[in-house]
């Protein structure tokens, strides 16, 4: 891609590679890319299905898109309104700048209760400031409680996908996972256990419960934050997320400034959209809702941390904040095609697939190999923009960050060098027509061979063939048969329009061959 | 639905947007749509200054590079009525990317000049179905054809059924679905080379596709897709050709004879 010096890591997963590189050891995986076919497929038949029950969905895209738009263009005003409103209802809110800051604050309110565990529901910015590796550093053990984070934990694995972290995995890798690790870290599955999904689900049930009944701590992220009344929102499937938002006497909810909503009425757009686009539901089955304190009921102590972690970076942006207004849907990744091939973990980082994309070099700047790589990790095929339920132009965004990539390795490139070459070329006709003698000449010397392989194409040529060139180009022939006037377009401009019957007769632009 | 029996009206004169690609790699192309044009009473021009609308370089990262071929693309076109191209991706890249390069080079008179004339560039299928208002075009092809909407002409440009309206209207064609028509080839421009893997992953589903429907030819509004699929099955040596909607639509039962 670029000369510039690699930096093989990733901020978030340690020790990855550039997406290429990652995408090849993925592609190897057939088990793998079976389930990943097999899950999106099936998840992007159901979203199709859900969205075209709905007669407007494009004028609720739009409604989507600008409610976020709202808020993103005033977002200080409406955080200090959230702010407000959820200290009036006893809430106390935290600022963080960064990962560590978020950390630290769950991580002192936690040690505050005298507790060395938290149930979690599943969030991705935790994820994203990876609190779980810091409330473990600091001798706290956060349990998932999601079903699917759930595997992923025991596992010791990655989450490969926003809304189904363990898409990657089939059942009978389940049941593996479940017999081997549940004993260790609480109640073990039963000997006896199947990969049947009823009996997988009543495992996890029965070891989660140990744990929901004795947390007193829960840490949440949110889906969306209301600035008008201070309400946070959590959609789920499961129940779980539910379980740890009411039973223990603590609860701290970490959520990116992006999500705040202005008002309780853009809500009702945002329920709709949201659902359709991420499970191919009409209606989440839990959606919770907790605005401050309520005094005898529920969680006596709510905490709620406010992160940045480069979001004001992204909205300084002008042309990249329209990325904040991703609601974690993950229809863009249930289409792509290159996600359904690579998995996840290739783009590494917790936002993988067409999001991921474009919101890591985005969140975290372009200096790594990775966050190079990323933009490029995309065909440009449009689907995720077709799917997307808050309109985003997620194509756009990868060429703009591709532009932002070669600007700052400033031609220092094999590629850049060839690239000025080229568009030397394309810089006038002329030295396209002397450049296409050489092609054409390719082409008479090899006749119709087919080319198998070709130096300086082997990246094309290690499973496709190559087209031999033609022995005359097209300009040659328009030349040969409309003769070497090209037709003067000003001429052309309002003339009286030719019949049919005065082709023949039209002189040299329009004669036609053959006829 | 029109016919060639209709077709005794006026007709524009258009100009044609060759593309750099076709007219160095495949000119049998651009030859079928001046063919198609001019049998449809259109008089055709092809401004020789023309060279390449700078998509392979915008999509790259190279807008410094694409930016003077803007200029170019509009210098040469601006006094055009109608300009058609045989590839969707190119007519996406002008009616959707050159006013962005415009912008990002501060230069609101090419930005201007660019919004006035990227609606009048044209998709082969458009140019015929909206401008001519012909679906039938006379055309005889008397093969088994599956057909690929590729990505491009599919979400950029939105031309819809138009290619399949056309299609079907064909004497002696035999046309079959393509099962998962709408996903991607893999080709995406410099991604079939730095994402080879991946591409070709893609285009080895998409050439399984092709082959399941017994077709013996598949064709699409692009010849960059075209290789692209085109050389994963002769690498299969599976005896399936590809072919541009352009050449279809230009065949007749004379030149079959
Ligand atoms: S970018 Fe759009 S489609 Fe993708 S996860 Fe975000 S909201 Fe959903």
């Amino acid at each position: 891609m670029t000369d510039l010096p690699a930096q093989e890591t990733s901020p978030t997963f340690l020790g990855m590679p550039s997406f290429q590189h990652a995408a090849e050891a993925a592609l190897a995986d057939t088990q793998q890319r079976r389930n990943l076919a097999h899950a999106t497929a099936t998840i992007r038949a159901k979203r199709a299905a859900a969205v075209g029950e709905v007669d407007g969905w494009e004028d609720l895209r739009l409604a989507g898109a600008a409610a976020k738009d709202e808020a993103l263009h005033h977002l200080p005003h409406y955080l200090e309104q959230l702010e407000a409103a959820l200290t009036a209802r006893g809430a106390t809110v935290h600022w963080a700048r960064d990962a560590d800051e978020a950390n630290q604050v769950v991580v002192d309110l936690a040690r505050a209760k005298a507790t060395d565990e938290v149930v979690k529901v599943k969030s991705m910015a935790t994820q994203e400031i990876e609190l779980n590796e810091a409330l473990e550093a600091a001798g706290i053990a956060a349990w998932e409680t999601d079903l699917a984070e759930l595997i992923v934990q025991l596992g010791e694995d990655r989450p490969s996908h926003i809304l189904v972290p363990a898409i990657h995995r089939n059942r009978a890798e389940i049941r593996e996972i479940f017999a081997r690790r549940m004993g260790a870290v609480g109640r073990a599955a039963p000997d006896d256990l199947t990969d049947e999904p009823a009996r997988l689900a009543e495992a996890a049930r029965l070891h989660l419960r140990e744990k929901f009944l004795r947390a007193r701590v829960a840490v949440t992220g949110a889906n969306f934050a209301v600035a008008e009344t201070g309400t946070l929102v959590v959609v789920e499937s499961e129940g779980n997320g539910r379980m740890c938002l009411t039973l223990p006497e603590t609860l701290i909810t970490v959520v990116g400034i992006e999500k705040v909503l202005p008002t309780f009425a853009d809500l009702s757009t945002m329920l709709q959209l949201l659902p359709r686009s991420s499970t191919g539901e009409r209606m989440n089955p839990y959606t919770s809702m907790w605005t401050g304190v309520t005094p005898g009921d529920g969680p006596q102590e709510v905490h709620v941390v406010l992160l940045d972690n480069g979001r004001s970076r992204v909205l300084a942006d002008e042309a990249g904040r329209e990325a904040l207004r991703c609601i974690r849907c993950s229809a863009c990744l249930n289409v792509c095609p290159v996600y359904e091939r690579t998995g996840g973990h290739a783009y590494g980082s917790v936002y993988p697939g067409p999001i991921g994309a474009v919101l890591n070099p985005l969140l975290r700047g372009t200096s790594s190999e990775v966050d190079r790589s990323l933009p490029y990790a995309s065909s440009l095929c449009g689907a995720c923009f077709e799917a997307c339920p808050v309109r985003i132009d997620i194509p756009s965004l990868l060429v703009r960050l591709r532009t932002q990539v070669v600007d700052e390795a400033s031609g220092r490139s094999a590629e850049a060098a060839s690239m000025k070459a080229a568009a030397w070329v394309f810089g006038d006709h002329r030295r396209l027509e002397a450049a296409q003698r050489a092609a054409t000449l390719g082409g008479r010397l090899l006749g119709d061979r087919t080319i198998r392989s070709l130096p300086g194409l082997g990246a094309w040529t290690q499973a496709r063939d190559v087209p031999t060139p033609p022995t005359e180009t097209f300009r040659q022939w328009w030349a040969r048969t409309h003769g070497d006037d090209e037709g003067d377009l000003d001429d052309a401009r309002g003339q009286p329009v030719v019949e049919e019957q005065d082709l023949g007769g039209a002189g040299p632009h329009t004669r036609q061959e053959g006829s | 639905m029109t016919g060639p029996a209709e077709l005794q009206v006026a007709r524009p004169t258009v100009a044609l947007f060759a593309t750099c690609f076709n007219d160095t790699m495949w000119p049998q192309t651009p030859r079928a749509v001046v063919t198609l044009l001019e049998r449809l009473g259109c008089r055709v021009v092809f401004p020789r200054e023309q060279t390449c609308c700078g998509q392979m370089f915008t999509n790259t990262g190279y807008a410094d590079a694409a930016t003077p071929l803007v200029r170019r693309f509009v210098d040469v076109f601006a006094g055009a009525d109608h300009v058609v191209s045989p590839s969707g991706s190119c007519v996406g890249s002008v009616r959707e990317q050159h006013a962005v390069l415009a912008r990002r080079a501060g230069d609101a008179g090419l930005e201007r000049e660019v919004r006035s004339l990227a609606p009048r560039v044209l998709e082969l299928s458009e140019l015929l179905v909206d401008v001519l208002g012909v679906t039938d075009v006379g055309a005889y092809y008397p093969h088994r054809v599956t057909y690929h909407p590729t990505c491009h002409s599919l979400r950029m440009l939105g031309v819809g059924d138009k290619p399949l309206r056309l299609l079907r209207a064909v004497r002696g064609i035999d046309l079959v679905d393509l099962p998962s028509a709408e996903e991607c080839c893999g080709f995406g421009g410099t991604f079939a080379m730095k994402n080879a893997d991946t591409s070709i992953a893609m285009g080895a589903d998409k050439a399984r596709h092709v082959r399941e429907t017994g077709a013996e030819v598949v064709v699409a509004g692009d010849n960059s897709c075209l290789a692209h699929i085109g050389g994963v099955l002769d690498r299969q040596r599976s005896g399936v050709r590809t072919v541009h909607l352009a050449q279809v639509l230009a065949s007749t039962q004379e030149e079959q004879a």
